[in-house]
């Protein structure tokens, strides 16, 4: 029951807590993509904590999609906390699907950037 | 309250696209009870606005501030200090609070990050609907707490008009005719008789026909 090691699971009490900001975040730090798995629908111990994160991964999507970055790096799935299996296919789904994209176009201009601050750097001081 | 939205992120981009340091100011009153100008709303666009400046290998440095209330003088004077540093500001007030920082910060450009739409009530969670025009002259005494200048297509005063079906107007179907409700609430009320009288011609000089407005209380003037 493996999944792949490009996954970073970040834990919260409950999928209520994930505001727009949390995923925005994610991606404005280079996430290629990023997916909410919360409790089946229905079965929230908060009552209504996993369907208000799926209203809030719908309104970033469309976010993501208006800035260019793209809605379809964001997903939502809905799995029983009992269901190790299907967490790990859904965590190979995404994966293959990510890869499938390609790197975030944040992610590649944060890499290009740090270079071009690095190279800058290095010459100051091969310079002196 | 006076409800907006975001305008869409590529006008705001449209405004920004030169600048390399500006402030977003947020406003604390309105626009944060209709989530769409308040400390969460500014850190939304600032996380959205340097991801699409990073897309253009770009960086934009942002600075955050919200204000408890940009229609007042003593908190826009809260970022008289900081505003020099930026090439220019985005405000998330309404159109109130842009121009009244705009007129306080000649020399540097303030944008306007939302559409203001009209001052409304929540219905219910994330629903907002107009209720008031500010026609400078409240008829709500005569027309059982309903208003017919904001609620009705038409703006009638002696209303329903013919376009009234089953208590929705011919507008659309989803729209409740303001008539209707106020003949309605009458009836509940035990006052239909105040149906029967009519409301006479508005002076329209009131409302913005009469051009800017503005209220002089010298009780209160220093």
């Amino acid at each position: 029951m493996s999944y792949p090691d490009s996954i970073r699971i970040i834990q919260l009490p409950c999928t209520g807590k994930v505001d727009v900001i949390h995923l925005m975040e994610a991606f404005q730090k280079g996430a290629d993509g990023v997916y909410v798995v919360g409790c089946l629908e229905g079965e929230c111990h908060f009552l209504t904590g996993n369907l208000r994160a799926r209203k809030r991964v719908e309104y970033t999507k469309k976010l993501l999609d208006e800035i260019g970055v793209g809605g379809e790096r964001l997903e939502m799935y809905n799995i029983a906390a009992s269901d190790g299996p299907r967490f790990a296919e859904v965590a190979r789904e995404m994966d293959k699907k990510i890869r499938a994209i390609g790197p975030s176009p944040i992610k590649v201009a944060l890499q290009k950037i740090s270079t071009i601050n690095n190279v800058t750097v290095g010459r100051a001081v091969g310079g002196e | 309250m006076i409800v907006a939205e975001r305008k869409p992120l590529d006008e705001i981009i449209e405004f920004i696209k030169d600048c390399k340091k500006i402030l977003i100011v947020g406003c604390n009153e309105c626009v944060t009870v209709c989530y769409a100008g308040g400390k969460k709303e500014v850190a939304v666009l600032a996380s959205a606005l340097k991801m699409a400046f990073l897309k253009e290998e770009k960086e934009l440095e942002i600075t955050e501030v919200t204000l408890e209330r940009q229609c007042d003088q003593e908190y826009l004077e809260e970022i008289r200090d900081i505003i020099d540093q930026y090439d220019a500001v985005v405000s998330m007030a309404c159109g109130v609070g842009v121009q009244f920082m705009a007129e306080k910060y000649l020399s540097i450009p303030i944008y306007p990050a939302l559409n203001t739409l009209f001052m409304g009530v929540t219905e219910e969670r994330g629903v907002w609907a107009e209720r008031c025009q500010g026609c400078g002259q409240c008829i709500l005494g005569q027309t059982a707490g309903i208003c017919p200048i904001s609620r009705c297509a038409k703006r009638l005063l002696n209303g329903p008009c013919g376009g009234s079906t089953k208590g929705k107007c011919e507008i659309n179907k989803e729209l409740d005719c303001a008539w209707q409700l106020i003949i309605d609430r009458l009836k509940e009320l035990g006052r239909l008789d105040d149906y029967e009288k009519l409301i006479p011609i508005k002076d329209w000089s009131t409302e913005r026909s009469g051009g800017p407005r503005r209220i002089v209380r010298e009780d209160l003037q220093q």
